[in-house]
């Protein structure tokens, strides 16, 4: 009896510690067939055409130039519509609103981040761009800039919870310092409880345009997919392509093993690279703050 | 004379700055109830029983949406079975196992990157491991195992923040009364911890239920005949479904790709809706 349950207690162990390991494992083993797959690209087509402005995969034209600057260019109207309404928002609830409405409106905040993206591209195209062309007078409504107001949307509930998160770990006794000093709560607010919760604010925005750059089917659905250098900020009102909306459109059609498919996994691996340097910039913030890591993931 | 000029200015300065941020929250959030109100009043009108339980025909124009359903319940199974033991087991791990090393310093780095990665990228890795190089074809079995890894870092991150609140005077008298460890977890602790990993279950599958881009080339069909009827078959899905026909088929009725976006809409909310039912009932009833 004592020496059965001794076993037990051990192989029960040894499986939950393996468990624990596996997300490392996951990460080395994406990573890895990330490498199999788009490394060939490195042998098949040089690396002056693989960083030409032209992307016509059809006449074995590679370059990724025109891809990389359009998820450049969607990401950056994200994050400045993501940053401002998402700090604001953080801000309201954790420091203004009453309590009720704070009950209301992270479970609000929360159901954004659940939509599918799909929904999101759907309205995108049937509601949003044909507004923005009437309203922009564009030619088309399918742009970059369609395409950065729902990404904004998108990366707005991930900074949300981890900026309000911020907030709300900054203790009491700050903001009551400074109201016995004589400070209003809105200098409070912007002197003392931002400042103290900067490293986790900072997080927030790193995490949201993470969360932007890899967006994929909304980018895919609204901007218009044409493979266009974006060199001027006039390129936010025209279509533009991104990484993932390459990927993600002409993935379907390629023969395994094509020049064409390990391209489409070389830029999968940059998106790969993309995101293990945003993220871990934005978990040594959190370490430094000495914050729970997975505190940014809920 | 003067302070009470610069009180009052600083008094105003606080009222503009409260109704700015105020407007800041509600433009963030009428978005959001829009969206829904919009979807629910546009697509209420397509749904009938022959929707819900019909095939698509005459190139999807009509009909039904019943494999799509279908197939994403499927996906959303297939995803639990494989992410909710290995997640639970994860947590488990680090709340009650892990010591504060560099190993779990890069557990934990490892968690936030399978978080971040873009979801296209879990479609490619899904591609190379599962589709090609296990042999398991664009099948179901596929599409749920790139899903499972891709929903493991909420399930591992909410559990984990769920096992650790329950208080360190559970596990002190349970193995103080001559319980094992794992006893004291199996027995005490998970069923303290329920209703919290219940909730990032949820939310974990809720999220896989709305992903397109994992399933482009791991699981995921244009159109199938008939229901799927193993776990290597292909798989029609909502999000791709609506994907398909608001992009690829044309002179598509509006109304079908409504109707197809409210019932995903109402698929995933349902999920949300429970999850924050759970997580608000365990808060009130809790004693500790």
């Amino acid at each position: 009896m004592e020496k059965s349950l001794s076993w037990r207690e051990f192989i029960i162990t040894r499986l939950i510690q393996s468990s624990g390991y596996s997300a490392i494992i996951f990460v080395a083993l994406i990573f890895f067939f990330l490498l199999r797959e788009g490394l060939p690209t490195l042998g098949e087509v040089e690396t002056s055409s693989l960083l030409n402005i032209r992307w016509y995969p059809i006449e074995e034209y590679f370059g990724i130039l025109p891809l990389i600057s359009g998820s450049l260019i969607v990401t950056l109207g994200a994050t400045l519509i993501a940053v401002p309404f998402g700090i604001g928002t953080a801000v309201y609830i954790s420091e203004i609103a009453p309590r009720w409405m704070r009950e209301i409106l992270k479970p609000l905040v929360e159901l954004l981040g659940g939509l599918p993206s799909v929904v999101l591209g759907f309205l995108g195209i049937l509601v949003l761009s044909p507004f923005l062309r009437v309203f922009l007078d564009l030619p088309t409504g399918l742009t970059a800039f369609t395409g950065s107001l729902l990404l904004g949307g998108i990366a707005v509930p991930t900074v949300v919870s981890v900026a309000e998160d911020a907030l709300d770990s900054v203790p009491r006794a700050y903001r009551e310092g400074s109201w016995a000093l004589g400070a209003t709560k809105w200098q409070t607010i912007w002197r003392v409880t931002l400042p103290a919760a900067k490293s986790g604010v900072l997080t927030a925005i790193m995490l949201g345009v993470g969360r932007a750059i890899g967006e994929t089917m909304t980018v895919m659905m609204v901007t218009g997919n044409a493979p266009v250098l974006a060199t001027k900020l006039g390129s936010l009102f025209s279509p533009v392509r991104t990484m993932t909306a390459t990927i993600a459109a002409e993935m379907g059609e390629v023969a395994n093993g094509s020049t064409h498919y390990h391209v489409l996994f070389f830029i999968g691996m940059v998106l790969f690279i993309i995101s293990l340097i945003v993220n871990v910039i934005a978990s040594s913030v959190v370490f430094r703050a000495k914050k729970r890591a997975e505190r940014i993931l809920s | 004379m003067m302070t009470r000029f610069l009180s009052r200015n600083r008094h105003t300065v606080q009222r503009l700055g409260f109704s700015a941020i105020t407007l800041v929250a509600v433009v963030t959030v009428i978005p959001i109830v829009g969206t829904i109100i919009f979807i629910l009043f546009k697509g209420g009108s397509a749904i009938s029983l022959e929707f819900l339980s019909g095939f698509p025909h005459d190139g999807m124009r009509a009909g039904g949406i019943l494999p799509a359903i279908i197939g994403t319940l499927y996906l959303t199974l297939g995803t639990a079975v494989f992410s909710v033991p290995l997640g639970i087991a994860a947590a488990i791990y680090l709340s009650e196992y892990a010591k504060d090393n560099q190993w779990t310093r890069l557990i934990r780095i490892a968690i936030i990157n399978l978080a971040g990665i873009p979801s296209v990228v879990y479609g490619l890795f899904g591609l190379g491991l599962f589709v090609l190089f296990l042999q398991f074809g664009t099948s179901i079995l596929a599409a749920s195992l790139t899903l499972s890894i891709m929903t493991l870092p909420v399930i591992i991150s909410t559990s984990e923040e769920a096992l650790r609140a329950v208080p360190q005077s559970f596990r002190t008298v349970s193995i103080s009364l001559g319980a094992t460890r794992w006893q004291t977890i199996s027995r005490i602790i998970l069923k303290e911890a329920l209703p919290g990993i219940l909730t990032g279950v949820i939310l974990g599958l809720e999220r896989a239920a709305g992903e397109t881009a994992p399933i482009l080339f791991t699981g995921a069909a244009f159109f199938l005949p008939r229901l799927p009827q193993s776990p290597f078959d292909a798989t029609m899905a909502l999000p791709y479904h609506l994907f398909v026909i608001s992009t690829q088929v044309p002179e598509m009725p509006i109304q079908i790709q409504y109707g197809t976006a409210l019932v995903l809409l109402v698929f995933v909310l349902t999920m949300n809706v429970i999850a924050t039912v759970i997580r608000s009932r365990a808060r009130a009833k809790r004693q500790w």
